[in-house]
């Protein structure tokens, strides 16, 4: 085939594994936007005694290469215990994947960012983190800086979105510079309540548009 | 089923074309240079000006020597840009285009702003449309030229040539349309427009790779950019690709208008049976003012490259503007040009038609793209199918 790709990509592009939706996810956590040209969805589900990744599923609104990734990563980590989960990298699915072209590799990348999201997560919320250090702005700041606007591409931090952060007796409340009628702003403040929820010491988030 | 949808980049050559072109591989191989050559140039030499005749009637000039043949579109459109802008410096350096331009065209204008010229990019409406408006606004008294393309190659978005040739001739500046992918399309009627440089390329209505040429109105100034002999009346130098030139004459001469019919019902009922049995699909480009053979849509919710490369699996060739696609990771800058986001881009793909391609393969393109997009979207975290 004239393809730049391998077989087994291919493979996985035309018949992905571990597609779609847990509907009751331990965690559901979305890497990348439309606009940077990818956008994977990974959700989780995690046996709370053994912490083994009993399912694992994805959706992507990516290419080729980002369909096969989120693919084989996920056949590559299930079954797996979460801290050999955080271990994976790109260059293991690429690996697997008997390698894409050099343009692509930012796609497993992103695959791969994905499924550290979703381990961070998961340890965060189920206190396998082992310093539990309390929520401040630079945090809320470091985890927002995943969630992109996808008209533009650029994350909620880097692009000025973001006017206030409050955190207060448990609640964090997040401040857009975005008005509530904006195409994505459901999108938007989804990914921002994926992103801070489950923080150990955070008990609500709050998300206001003023645009 | 094999069906190529990716006419817009080139087309197969027509069997007439290629017969024609036979001779001046074996027989008829001499140079055409000079008129005081020997029989066997002069043999050729005759040919290429009934070329040049034929070409020259074909799109309403007057001399035979108004036809410039070079290596292709991208040659013709350099020569006509850099060389008008390098002839005409005296009048001022000052130049207009606009940002939906081909490579080729927008590449030569970004050299010469290197050089100390001034460019002014043209915006485009959501329509791909230049603003007439906005065009008269940026005319200065140093515009030397202006240079719109006739349709758009990834939308097919017909730009009215002749308002703006119009307009040029009114405020005293040449005016240079790239018509690579329009003509023979649609018609072109020089003198009568008001056009002083057009830019054509047959091997987009099945003819051969390697010729363009560029009609260059008698008159007006303009620069050779390559540097050589005197071939072309001083403005091409290099040996004349003959052999291709007649097959360029040739493939003219049988473009039929009642092929062009046959390619818009095709492109209608494309468009048409993907409308109706494909949700959230977005039309990019003017649906009125259209080349018969390009259609640009948007399937929401999905990437480009996976689109094409599924429908490549079903036989079916067609491109995308996603960036996944590009070289360089950028959507086209023809639909974000068009106010379009990047997520719209990025489910792109154009479909472009040709005289061989049949009803049955535009259901059978309308039948796979349908599965093919809908398989993806139950990929897609983005939206579903049977949302509304």
């Amino acid at each position: 085939m004239p393809v730049p790709y391998t077989k087994l990509v291919i493979e996985h592009f035309k018949h992905p594994h571990n597609v779609g939706e847990i509907k009751n996810a331990d965690v559901k956590v979305t890497e990348g936007s439309p606009a940077c040209g990818d956008m994977l969805t990974l959700y989780l589900k995690v046996d709370p005694e053994t912490h083994v990744i009993e399912d694992i599923k994805f959706q992507s609104f990516g290419c080729a290469s980002n369909i096969a990734t989120g693919s084989i990563l996920t056949d590559i980590v299930k079954g797996k215990k979460i801290e050999e989960a955080a271990k994976i990298t790109w260059k293991d699915a690429v690996k697997a994947l008997g390698g894409l072209p050099t343009v692509k590799i930012h796609c497993s990348v992103l695959a791969a960012d994905a499924l550290h999201s979703a381990v961070e997560i998961y340890m965060e919320k189920t206190g396998l983190v082992k310093e539990k250090k309390p929520t401040t702005k630079e945090i809320v700041m470091s985890k927002l800086s995943h969630v992109v606007d996808p008209l533009t591409g650029i994350d909620v931090v880097r692009s000025g979105l973001i006017k206030t952060i409050h955190i207060k007796d448990g609640i964090v409340t997040v401040i857009l510079d975005l008005p509530k009628e904006h195409q994505f702003a459901k999108n938007i403040e989804e990914e921002i309540l994926e992103r801070l929820e489950h923080l150990w010491d955070v008990t609500a988030v709050k998300v206001i548009f003023e645009g | 089923m094999r069906v190529y949808l990716d006419n817009a980049a080139s087309t197969k050559m027509d069997k007439r074309v290629i017969d024609a072109m036979i001779p001046f591989f074996l027989e008829k191989y001499a140079v055409p240079s000079s008129q005081f050559t020997h029989t066997y140039g002069l043999e050729v030499k005759d040919a290429v000006d009934e070329a040049r005749a034929s070409f020259v009637e074909r799109i309403g000039g007057k001399h035979p020597e108004e036809i410039i043949f070079t290596s292709g579109g991208t040659e013709a459109n350099n020569l006509a840009v850099k060389g008008v802008a390098y002839a005409n410096m005296d009048k001022g350096k000052h130049l207009i285009t606009t940002q939906v331009e081909h490579n080729s065209v927008l590449n030569s204008f970004r050299r010469l702003e290197e050089e100390g010229f001034e460019v002014s990019y043209l915006p485009v409406n959501e329509n791909g449309i230049v603003d007439m408006d906005v065009l008269t606004r940026c005319i200065k008294k140093e515009t030397a030229l202006i240079s719109v393309q006739y349709g758009n190659h990834e939308t097919g978005t017909v730009q009215d040539i002749r308002e703006i040739a119009k307009l040029s001739k009114e405020k005293g500046i040449l005016f240079h349309t790239d018509a690579a992918i329009a003509w023979p399309y649609l018609p072109i009627d020089a003198y009568n427009w008001g056009i002083d440089l057009i830019t054509l390329s047959p091997h987009k209505f099945y003819g051969p790779k390697g010729i363009g040429i560029l009609f260059v109105k008698k008159g007006t100034k303009i620069k050779k950019v390559l540097d050589g002999g005197f071939n072309e009346f001083n403005l091409r130098p290099g040996t004349e690709n003959t052999p291709a030139i007649i097959g360029a004459k040739k493939a003219a001469e049988i473009f039929s208008k009642e092929d062009v019919d046959r390619i818009l019902l095709l492109k209608k009922r494309l468009i048409r049976g993907i409308e109706t049995t494909i949700k959230h699909v977005e039309y990019n480009g003017s649906k009125e003012h259209s080349l018969p053979h390009i259609a640009n849509l948007t399937f929401k919710y999905i990437e480009g490259e996976a689109i094409s490369l599924r429908l490549d699996f079903e036989g079916i060739a067609v491109i995308t503007g996603s960036a996944c696609y590009s070289k360089n990771l950028q959507a086209s800058y023809i639909l974000l040009a068009m106010g379009k986001n990047h997520e719209q881009a990025h489910g792109s793909i154009r479909f472009s038609l040709s005289k061989y391609n049949t009803e049955e393969e535009i259901d059978y393109t309308i039948q796979k793209t349908g599965e093919v997009v809908s398989d993806l979207r139950k990929l897609s975290p983005l939206g579903r199918e049977d949302e509304e």
